[in-house]
């Protein structure tokens, strides 16, 4: 009752409708994810209360989930790396003329599950938050290895390039003065780099920037097809085959959410390869199947609720949008963790249920002004390219006003160019940086704590326990290098796509 | 030089670069304190990861021979990119001296009349609105503090 008191205040109500439909119109635009979106409105809630922060960035994270799903269905664009499997039968069941009723189920999907993923992280964080006041630095040190195995594992493409892609995250963040010991580390005499590479920067850059370095003077987009508003209403039969798919994508998407790592993303594909793996006429996957729509939507929204329970009841964001995030609460001087939820309730209840009231409004934006939206896709690349550069440079500017950090932005924005063309994912890259102070210190100060044994991390179960699961996964990982057997994904039929 | 280069398979290439970012890592930490077991120094935990870079960018060029080569791999957007990333630099250097309404009006004004060559009247009309647009939003409103140069504009 505490968070429907915070969140009904009609000044709170007024900031989650203008977060979900920012993250909408985000979501939309190629170039522009979520994270984009959120760095560029940081600077703007410095003058906000927390809370108010909390719902305006949190209304533009599931927003640009939901707006994402539309470029998908319509134009085979993906607005944001989440709804890349929505492609694939979204823009089928277009082609054949029921553009209307896959847009719906994704709407719908995206709201059974975003409600579901909140009764979930209401359930879960303050549980897991009173079981993590038991964790100590080692404790943390395995639960973060853990996250990176289970990234490697899961994602999509060489679980070499993935740790690899990780290892170098975690190297820029060795960058700057080293909390324990005062020493200025990779700062190559740069006095703003003492301070060390902000996500921000590295964010846009990698994401934002490289996106447009790959799109931009490739000639214009797809046809767009404005679906009318009578052609979204699902047929029974349609309707009846999605019900699965929704649940076990809400299912899968909370869990995997929870894991540190480009959640959403994964959640997605994971989702389309069982539903695949589990129809009984998988051959109508790819020529426009609507449980091809309902799972991956349902898991990426699932998904970006899950990842706020780690964010919310151990202070561990588990990928750069909730990294943001928690920098938007620290501005303010509220330090996250286990004690949050304890010491700052109205926080905590207020932005749990703002997600309630943030779904239902993104369920009316979405169906009935979706004809509205796309309009935006009409405007030419051309023009808005230049535009999100700009919104680019602004935005990482205006976290700390540094050049320098434009200049961090541009030269992630080449790497991140070259990488992604020689096939590397780069949400490994921003989630290292985030955790790579954390994992330091726990590390550090687990070897200070055992006199410098690396035992400790196997006398203690919770460690243990956790470290055994990051191996075991290491180890199915690497069973096909090793054996040259087939990928768990290429059974799920997902790598293909 | 080229046609080596040319020959070598995406990975072996990627992996090479990774192996020599761990290893420049590696040679930049030696500035600073490894310190003991008991008590890593600053310089503990980057030597790690380099090591980890590096062994994993082996891996990566070792086993690269499977991926496509670079002459098969298309770049048919770099030189807009190469364009797009100089006009960025170009306007990063000038935000601070020059201000930001008129760096990114100008900015706007390269990228839609000269990259896109857009009629120049809409050039005019998306590079005014949108620098002076954003600035009222930002600045102004949002109370942002961006850079107003040495002319105080």
């Amino acid at each position: 009752m505490l968070g429907f008191q915070v969140a009904l205040d009609p000044k709170i109500l007024v900031y989650a409708f203008a977060g979900c439909l920012i993250g909408t119109l985000v979501g939309m635009l190629p170039g522009l994810g979520p994270l984009a979106g959120i760095s560029l409105l940081l600077p703007a809630t410095f003058g906000l209360n927390p809370i108010i922060a909390m719902v305006l960035l949190g209304g533009v994270y599931y927003g640009a989930m939901y707006g994402g799903s539309t470029t998908s269905i319509l134009m085979r664009i993906p607005g944001e790396a989440a709804s890349v499997m929505t492609c694939i039968d979204g823009y089928a069941m277009t082609q054949r003329g029921r553009a209307g009723a896959a847009l719906a189920i994704s709407a719908i999907g995206s709201f059974v599950a975003g409600t579901l993923g909140v009764v979930g992280l209401m359930l879960l964080a303050p549980t897991l938050a009173a079981f993590a006041l038991r964790f100590g630095p080692p404790e943390y040190t395995a639960l973060l290895v853990m996250g990176f195995f289970i990234l490697a594992y899961m994602s999509g493409g060489s679980m070499l390039k993935t740790l690899a892609m990780a290892g170098f995250g975690l190297m820029l963040g060795m960058i700057g003065i080293d909390a324990m010991s005062g020493y200025t580390r990779f700062s190559f005499n740069v006095l703003a780099l003492a301070d060390g590479v902000g996500i921000v920067p590295v964010a846009v850059g990698l994401f934002g920037v490289s996106e447009i370095l790959l799109v931009a003077g490739q000639g214009g987009g797809p046809e767009i097809k404005r679906p009318k508003l009578r052609e979204l209403m699902p047929s029974r039969e349609e309707l009846r085959l999605s019900v699965g798919p929704i649940a076990r994508g809400s299912f899968i998407g909370f869990m995997i959410g929870i894991i540190p790592g480009s959640a959403h993303i994964i959640s997605s594909f994971v989702s389309y390869g069982i539903e695949r793996r589990i129809s009984k006429h998988p051959e109508r996957f790819g020529q426009g199947a609507i449980e091809g729509v309902a799972g991956p939507e349902s898991a990426n929204n699932a998904a970006a609720t899950g990842a706020f329970v780690p964010m919310m009841a151990l202070g561990i964001p588990t990928g750069p949008v909730t990294a943001v995030m928690l920098a938007a609460v620290m501005v303010h001087g509220i330090s996250p963790g286990p004690m949050l939820i304890q010491q700052q309730p109205e926080l905590f209840w207020g932005f749990v249920a703002s997600m309630y009231i943030g779904n239902t409004v993104l369920l009316i934006l979405n169906l009935p002004m979706v004809g509205l939206f796309v309009n935006l896709l009409r405007i030419p690349y051309s023009y808005l390219y230049p535009c999100i550069l700009c919104f680019c440079i602004v935005g990482v500017y205006s976290v700390s006003n540094s050049v320098v950090d434009v200049w961090i932005m541009l030269v992630m924005g080449g790497i991140g160019y070259v990488l992604r063309k020689l096939g590397y994912d780069l949400a490994p890259v921003a989630l290292g940086l985030v955790l790579a102070p954390m994992l330091e210190l726990s590390l550090r100060q687990s070897l200070a704590m055992s006199a410098g044994d690396y035992m400790i991390f196997l006398q203690r179960p919770i460690a243990l326990t956790m470290l055994i699961l990051g191996v075991v996964l290491l180890l199915l990982g690497l069973k096909p290098l090793l054996t040259k057997g087939k990928d768990w994904r290429a059974s799920l039929d997902v790598i293909k796509e | 030089m080229i046609s080596i280069l040319r020959r070598l398979h995406n990975d072996q290439l990627s992996g090479l670069m990774l192996l020599a970012v761990g290893v420049f890592a590696a040679w930049q930490n030696l500035g600073y304190p490894l310190g003991t077991l008991q008590e890593p120094g600053p310089g503990y935990t980057p030597l790690l990861l380099a090591i980890f870079m590096a062994v994993m960018g082996l891996l990566i060029a070792v086993r690269g021979r499977t991926s496509p080569t670079l002459s098969d791999t298309p770049w048919p957007e770099a030189k807009r990119a190469v364009v797009i990333m100089i006009a960025c630099a170009v306007a990063i250097y000038a935000l601070e001296p020059i201000g930001y309404r008129i760096t990114i009006g100008a900015l706007l004004i390269f990228f839609l009349g000269v990259v896109e060559r857009r009629h120049p009247l809409t050039v005019a009309t998306v590079a005014v609105g949108f620098s002076m647009g954003t600035y009222y939003l930002l600045a102004v409103l949002l109370r942002v503090p961006l850079p107003r140069g040495s002319w105080g504009i």
